[in-house]
């Protein structure tokens, strides 16, 4: 009775500054928008320049093949000095070159004619799928040529590749699930981070100690509000993912709920771990979203994979529990329940999460002595 | 009127910095972050775990196989032996890839007919899983290539040959890494700037100040003074780190960037003071920083190229401060951008950092009476 006294007080006064709310419910849907729409992996109408030092028949049958490609947005230059200076300018991302030799050697069967390729490096994902395409466009011209002289163009080898999951590649399908671990991180930990700060700084919560409410009862009344806000949120977003965002759900309603939940009980208790050591908002905030929100997005497969960092970092990422909350929700929404990827998972967050809450009730008990 | 500004600037100071917890935060997770992120941020993917089913015991899809193995971005974890161990090893994500080589493999590449390797690949995350498979292509081509040269079969017409500018190597750390110290800029700055104002408030020291001499855009100077030099003295820190500890190429000015350090900061400074004049709690205030910092980072080409971006937000990022920093700090660094070359990015920071200042200075007159 006590408690649900505490739940209703807690309750009144995040309605009470609307910024609980919107932090619950407005911070998912603007991310999801921004990521949903926004980020994108998958490149197109990358801007090109084309350049024949001697144009001819055959230098026009390879430029054509750049226009055909969605890929791109060739233009041609009248010469090398003039597509480099494009290049500089950043109004193209690579050249494509062809020596005045080129149809000669084209013809002399004991040399292969060479093109230059020269790429902006900056950006070296980009440049490493621009070099793809382009490769790609001239593999096509090849094939057109063979096949016009009656030669097979085939390569020994061809490999054929199948796409499980998602077979379209779509970023937004990984994307969209990942950004959900993200937003539970924030709403979780930043939030009540705040708000317990908030009363430490004001000396709130000292004056609640001192009434006959036990401990317990004390912190439960604190997160069971902050608890219903967060799975709202989490409500909220598998919504959007779903309905507006198209990503399919194959797993098994259930048992999202029952994950989310103990992977919001790791934020909330991180929240609390914070406003303990901080004891004051503006550490808390800044504490929060460097320990937080940063490693929810780098360290977490997010976007970048975790087996490709060195090893001492690998090791760092086992105490983010956004990592394993990710893989259980790349799991459910593409392939389903698969047993032997959620259960280990999810073990990993329940361990966290008793660590957090299990240390701030200890450490809340001792700065009271 | 300078030496109110002073005073009012050094208070500042000591306000933030009085407190041993926020000096350390402010000061030690950035560098912290700045090595944790230069390594976990790369799309460059090492010891992908790929596993075999090789149906063919000949030589030649034994070298295939090889040159997997010896690829440092690939780890072959394990050998199947049966069709339907397939589905287990990537629905439990014991592998990425699963690499099938049929058992009519040699025979077919012997006869000169099209022999097939299959590649069947988790889709889960749909970026990695289209890095590997580029990383999968290029091993099969190299493949292809030796095999025609050393059975003396005739090698396509033409070849291209790549050169990649400013990042000969294509590493995508040294596009990452000048990223990573625009953002902790960012972060810092806004920090500072924005929860300054609100704690005030909060506290009611604010009132305080306006019932001083002090004229508002006094106010407002004295309090972004703080910002500045903070952003300055860590702008500075992580671009000596970058260049000395990350050996990432310095090509450019070292003035140009503090031209372009010193506009950016105030656009940052702007955007952090117009947050604290809207908002009354440290809470609020926290969330517009959240609900700025988020889009601007994701919205920079930080991590995915604007150009992939559908229009309408690609509009959207003109306003986006970071964007032009982002070219910058990248084209000095690597491009060796001069002054007259990056103006275009110059200019709009100037008209950001003007506009929000004085849109900042209009609330705090406005807002505060």
């Amino acid at each position: 009775m006590r408690l649900w006294g505490l739940v209703r007080k807690e309750s009144l006064q995040i309605l009470r500054d609307p910024s609980s709310i919107a932090i619950a419910f407005l911070m998912p849907v603007v991310l999801l928008l921004i990521f949903g729409y926004g980020v994108s992996l998958n490149a197109k109408h990358i801007p090109l320049a084309l350049v024949a030092d001697a144009p001819d028949t055959q230098t026009a049958a390879l430029f054509a093949s750049f226009d055909h490609s969605v890929y791109f947005s060739p233009k041609i230059a009248p010469n090398l000095p003039t597509a480099e200076h494009w290049l500089l300018n950043r109004q193209v991302d690579a050249i494509v070159h062809v020596p005045s030799d080129f149809s000669a050697q084209l013809q002399n069967t004991a040399n292969q004619a060479p093109v230059q390729l020269i790429v902006n490096g900056v950006n070296a994902n980009q440049a490493r799928l621009t070099q793809a395409y382009i490769q790609a466009a001239w593999q096509d011209w090849l094939s057109a040529r063979a096949e016009a002289a009656g030669q097979s163009a085939d390569q020994p080898v061809t490999l054929a590749n199948r796409i499980w999951f998602n077979p379209e590649l779509r970023s937004r399908n990984y994307l969209v699930p990942g950004l959900i671990a993200v937003i539970m991180t924030l709403i979780g930990a930043l939030l009540t981070a705040l708000v317990m700060a908030r009363e430490w700084e004001r000396g709130t919560l000292e004056a609640l100690m001192v009434t006959p409410v036990h401990l317990n009862e004390l912190l439960l009344g604190k997160l069971i509000p902050y608890f219903v806000l967060g799975m709202g949120g989490m409500a909220l977003s598998v919504a959007m993912a779903v309905w507006l965002f198209a990503v399919p759900f194959l797993g098994s309603f259930w048992i999202l709920i029952l994950t989310s939940a103990i992977f919001l009980l790791t934020s909330l208790g991180m929240g609390l771990f914070i406003s303990i050591i901080a004891r004051n908002q503006f550490v808390a905030s800044l504490i929060a979203i460097i320990t937080t929100f940063l490693p929810a997005f780098m360290l977490s497969g997010f976007i970048f994979d975790i087996g490709s960092m060195p090893g001492w970092l690998q090791n760092l990422t086992y105490i983010v529990s956004a990592r394993y909350f990710i893989v259980i929700l790349h799991t459910l929404f593409l392939a389903g329940d698969v047993s032997s990827v959620i259960w280990p998972n999810t073990l990993a967050m329940l361990a966290i999460a008793a660590f957090f809450l299990g240390t701030s009730r200890r450490k809340i008990r001792k700065s009271l002595e | 009127m300078w030496q109110r500004i002073f005073a009012l600037a050094i208070k500042e100071f000591q306000a933030l910095l009085r407190d041993p917890k926020a000096r350390f935060v402010i000061i030690g997770p950035p560098l912290i972050q700045l090595l944790i992120f230069s390594f976990a941020a790369t799309f460059d993917l090492n010891h992908v775990p790929i596993a075999i089913y090789n149906q063919d015991g000949g030589q030649a899809a034994q070298s295939l196989v090889s040159r997997f193995s010896g690829s440092q971005h690939f780890e072959i974890v394990d050998n199947l032996t049966r069709e339907s161990d397939i589905k287990r090893v990537i629905d439990h994500r014991d592998a990425l890839m699963v690499l099938t080589i049929g058992p009519r493999f040699e025979q077919d590449l012997l006869s000169g007919k099209p022999a097939t390797a299959q590649l069947i690949i988790d889709g889960r995350n749909s970026n990695t899983a289209a890095i590997a498979l580029s990383y999968a292509s290029g091993i099969v081509s190299d493949f292809n290539t030796d095999w025609q040269q050393t059975h003396h079969l005739r090698a396509p017409p033409s070849v291209i040959i790549t050169r990649a500018w400013f990042n000969p190597n294509l590493e995508s750390r040294w596009f990452i890494v000048p990223g990573v110290v625009a953002i902790l800029m960012l972060v810092v700055v806004m920090v500072v700037t924005a929860l300054s104002v609100a704690r005030e408030r909060e506290q009611g020291t604010f009132d305080q100040l306006l019932v001083t001499p002090l004229h508002p855009t006094e106010i407002l100077i004295g309090k972004a003074i703080p910002g500045f030099v903070i952003g300055m003295i860590e702008g500075s820190v992580t671009i000596a780190l970058a260049a000395q500890a990350f050996g990432v190429p310095f090509e450019g000015q070292l003035a140009t960037l503090y031209v372009g350090m010193g506009v950016f900061l105030l656009s940052a400074i702007g955007v952090g003071l117009m947050i604290s004049a809207l908002a009354t709690t440290l809470q609020q205030a926290v969330l517009g920083v959240f609900l700025f910092l988020v889009p601007a980072i994701i919205l920079s080409g930080f991590a995915t190229p604007i150009a992939n971006m559908p229009g309408f937000v690609q509009d959207l990022t003109l306003i986006n401060p970071m964007r032009y920093f982002m070219v910058i700090v990248r084209g000095i660094f690597l491009e060796g951008s001069s002054f007259n070359s990056l103006i275009n990015q110059f200019w709009p920071l100037a008209v950001i950092g003007l506009t929000t200042l004085a849109f900042a200075g209009w609330l705090f007159r406005h807002r505060m009476n």
